[in-house]
């Protein structure tokens, strides 16, 4: 089906997607953060970037403007992982080129919906 | 649920105990009034990351707990609250709460709601203070949202959206086609496009959008449902949506027939392709289910894990690859093997040897962890003990990097804590009489590891007032362990600290002193094959060093001969074999046999009447004594003859047979049999209960 960037810093939440996303027949690369994200993604094309906001080394945000500035990357749908309490992250996100965002917690069903929503 | 994430929640464990390390770390390092901004970011990810999963696994009172400590340490990061020492302590308390709480939920226990109550509490009166300044500025809810939301309940004709995106609209990933796609999974929905706003080829961007739509949707949608699909592009869109008045929901949705396709087309996609998901999600939920039955009991079991650096199971697997190649290279030398060979078979042997050496060790090296484990504890514990004490102390350590067996460094913590806290309470003086006695006001803890031959040595040292000679002495003689008119040496009087009952603090205080003493230290440490000694000079500082085992589950032996059986003597228990000369052997009181060892007398210990061995050599002249030293006193061992020296690996005894006194465990000798490991320091114990 799809391919699909994951990029979170906790190992619990990536292999909670990741598995959830390869049960779901997609595939799936993975990343601890945003500049293990940015060159996985100089490498390999995704049709979807689904990304924490909070990371060390490179965070979300910063990720997504690196990505929006590469060519393969400047349609691609890209969804931050977010809480509720960072109202302000969700808009930061959408500034920085995000195309929405899935809000934490959320179980595999809520976020295959949500994938299954943009990759369409 | 149709995917089980049970399996991740051991992860979840893992890293949110790992990120409350990096949290307590980060929060020690914070200098109140002047903090790092990075330093606060790193305790606010951890923070996060712990709230984030929690709420993901369904530990509600732990994502509820976290959010308030992450608020805090939001304001904090922004500059809105101040870094005081209160706060920071009040996060420090937090994350040893949380810790509990972890930990009674990974065992399936009941959190202590009471102190959650009460630190939440503290929290939350932090965030207040600040209140004022920072005022209640969470807009949340979003305008269009609002206006929808307060539209009276809906009806069931259905909504009328006036949906104008931005020319960059698709810049962001996002698409008008997959918002139409889900409007038509709530309802019937017809779409009229505007191209009103289209330039002049000369002019047109490709890669904007320039078309609107008036949309309509009839169905029993709900105002949410509506404005939902349409949150992530609210501020890249103008949006009106309105419920369908009766006039208009009257119109036959033919009239305006050529828009309907491309709105139609993805519905029909969509809805083959739902009906596809809801087969998947089945399959899922029935071996989701399957698996959760499965995980079910070792999760209760709270099983352990290590994490191992793929390097060192790499180096394992190359070295099997090695051992594949010596066996292939044995197997061709013994399809046609002749004597003429030999030489090749020597040394394919030599290469096996060397295969499994090496192999060993690297398996025992997956064992192993680094030592700052347990000592990235102990700047919490010196930061927190000494404020109460009302001292200064800074806490030096070094070569944390050391690697130990994981068994080994589970035992040892406990005995360091113990250490550490002894050299904060007794060892260092105040800031005031470390003032009189012309030394720094700050006193100095050193934690040090190191590797020296194939043991490995953990130091405690404070530069603080040192044993008391004079005290320990007097003790010794009261309770009987030294006689009076003899004379000790500072290392024999020293020692007496590891003996029960012989604590010479005046008083007992809340940190220290409560009977748990340093005689379970030594015993805890001899327990996984350690010893422990200590130096110390009056005035200048006590240095404990501990010797470890690298691991527990191989051991340097000498193999002993005690009638018809295979003993082996632990080798860093060893002193020296001597073979007795009459001269060298008195007899004390008639029955005591002793041996004179240069310039002492050591009890002998005749083993083969210990263990019951028939056959033995019993003239002390003809067999061998093994001098073996444990707990600080010597006694000579013994047996008919020595053997070689080997590594050997330890199987319990306990496990398989039951306890022997005077035996440690065994092991399975190269011919088969079972050798006996000697328990030294039971041996030693063993001579003092029967002289």
């Amino acid at each position: 089906m799809a391919t699909i960037l994951v990029v979170d810093d906790s190992a619990s939440m990536r292999q909670m997607v990741e598995f959830t996303l390869k049960e779901a027949g997609h595939q799936v690369m993975v990343a601890e953060d945003g500049q293990v994200a940015l060159n996985l993604a100089q490498g390999a094309s995704a049709d979807l970037v689904i990304t924490d906001v909070n990371m060390p080394n490179m965070d979300g945000i910063t990720l997504i403007k690196e990505l929006r500035a590469l060519p393969a990357y400047k349609f691609t749908p890209i969804l931050t992982l977010t809480t509720e309490s960072t109202a302000e992250k969700k808009m930061e996100g959408k500034g920085a080129g995000a195309t929405g965002w899935i809000v934490k917690p959320f179980n595999p069903e809520k976020l295959l919906a949500t994938v299954n929503k943009v990759l369409g | 649920m149709a995917i089980d994430i049970g399996q991740f929640v051991q992860t979840f464990f893992e890293e949110s105990l790992e990120g409350l390390d990096v949290m307590e770390a980060g929060l020690l390092a914070l200098q109140p009034g002047a903090a790092d901004l990075e330093q606060i970011n790193t305790i606010f990810r951890a923070a996060h990351s712990i709230k984030g999963g929690s709420g993901t696994f369904g530990f509600q009172a732990v994502t509820g707990f976290t959010h308030v400590m992450e608020t805090l340490l939001d304001q904090m990061r922004n500059g809105r609250l101040e870094v005081s020492g209160k706060a920071v302590n009040t996060l420090l308390e937090s994350v040893d709460c949380l810790r509990e709480m972890l930990v009674s939920l990974r065992g399936n226990a009941g959190i202590d709601e009471e102190r959650v109550g009460e630190l939440r509490v503290q929290l939350e009166q932090l965030l207040e203070q600040n209140q004022p300044a920072v005022g209640k500025a969470a807009p949340g809810v979003s305008p269009p949202q609002q206006s929808a939301a307060s539209q009276p309940a809906p009806p069931a004709l259905g909504w009328r959206i006036a949906f104008r995106p931005h020319p960059d609209l698709m810049h962001r990933g996002n698409d008008p086609v997959r918002i139409f796609r889900e409007l038509s999974a709530l309802g019937e929905l017809t779409a009229t496009p505007d191209y009103r706003q289209l330039p002049p080829l000369a002019a047109l961007k490709p890669e904007d959008c320039y078309l609107s739509w008036e949309l309509v949707l009839h169905g029993e949608a709900s105002a949410e449902d509506v404005t939902e699909v349409f949150a992530w592009v609210e501020d890249e869109c103008d949006l009106q949506i309105e419920p369908l008045t009766a006039a208009f929901a009257a119109a036959p949705p033919d009239l305006l027939e050529p828009s309907t396709a491309p709105a139609d087309a993805p519905k029909a996609k969509a809805s083959a392709e739902e009906g596809q998901q809801g087969e998947l999600v089945l399959e899922r939920r029935n071996s989701g289910e399957r698996r959760q039955v499965e995980r079910r009991t070792p999760l209760a079991a709270a099983d352990s894990s290590i994490r191992v650096s793929i390097d060192k199971v790499d180096a394992v697997i190359n070295l099997v690859g090695e051992l594949i190649t010596t066996q292939s290279m044995l197997s061709a030398l013994g399809a046609d093997f002749e004597m003429s060979r030999l030489d090749k078979l020597h040394e394919a042997l030599d290469q096996l040897d060397r295969n499994t050496r090496d192999l060993q060790e690297h398996v025992m090296r997956i064992r192993m962890l680094p030592v700052s484990s347990v000592f990235n504890r102990f700047p919490r514990i010196v930061h927190d003990v000494s404020g109460k004490l009302g001292k200064q102390v800074e806490l030096a350590i070094s070569g944390e990097q050391t690697e130990i067996d994981k068994t080994v460094i589970e035992k040892i913590g406990d005995p360091l804590v113990h250490l550490v806290r002894n050299s904060l309470d007794h060892g260092l003086e105040p800031p005031d009489e470390r003032l009189r006695q012309g030394k720094p006001e700050t006193g100095n803890i050193m934690l040090n590891a190191y590797h020296k031959s194939g043991s490995i040595f953990i130091e405690v040292s404070d530069d603080g007032r040192g044993l008391n000679r004079e005290a320990l002495l007097r003790k010794g003689l009261e309770s009987g362990l030294l006689k009076p008119g003899e004379e000790y040496s500072d290392e024999q009087i020293h020692d007496l600290i590891f003996y029960p009952g012989l604590s010479t603090a005046k008083q007992i205080s809340d940190v220290s002193g409560r009977g748990v003493g340093m005689d379970v230290v030594r015993r805890n440490i001899q327990d996984v094959g350690g010893n422990i000694q200590v130096a110390s000079q009056a005035g200048a500082g006590t240095k404990i060093t501990i010797c470890l085992p690298l691991t527990l589950a191989i051991l340097d032996g000498q193999l002993v001969t005690i009638g018809q059986d295979c003993y082996i003597i632990p080798l860093l228990s060893i002193i020296e074999s001597v073979q007795a000369r009459p001269e060298m052997i008195n007899r004390v009181a008639g029955r005591n046999e002793v041996l004179r060892f240069r310039g002492q007398h050591l009890p002998i210990l005749r083993l083969y009447e210990l263990f019951g061995a028939k056959g033995a050599v019993t003239d002390l002249q003809k067999g061998l004594l093994v001098v073996v030293e444990a707990d600080g006193r010597q006694v000579g061992l013994f047996v008919d003859d020595l053997l070689g020296q080997q590594q050997v690996s330890i199987k319990s005894l306990e496990k398989n047979f039951r306890r022997v006194a005077g035996v440690a465990g065994a092991t399975i000798l190269g011919d088969g049999r079972v050798g006996l490991i000697l328990d030294i320091s039971g041996l030693v114990r063993i001579n003092n209960a029967v002289s």
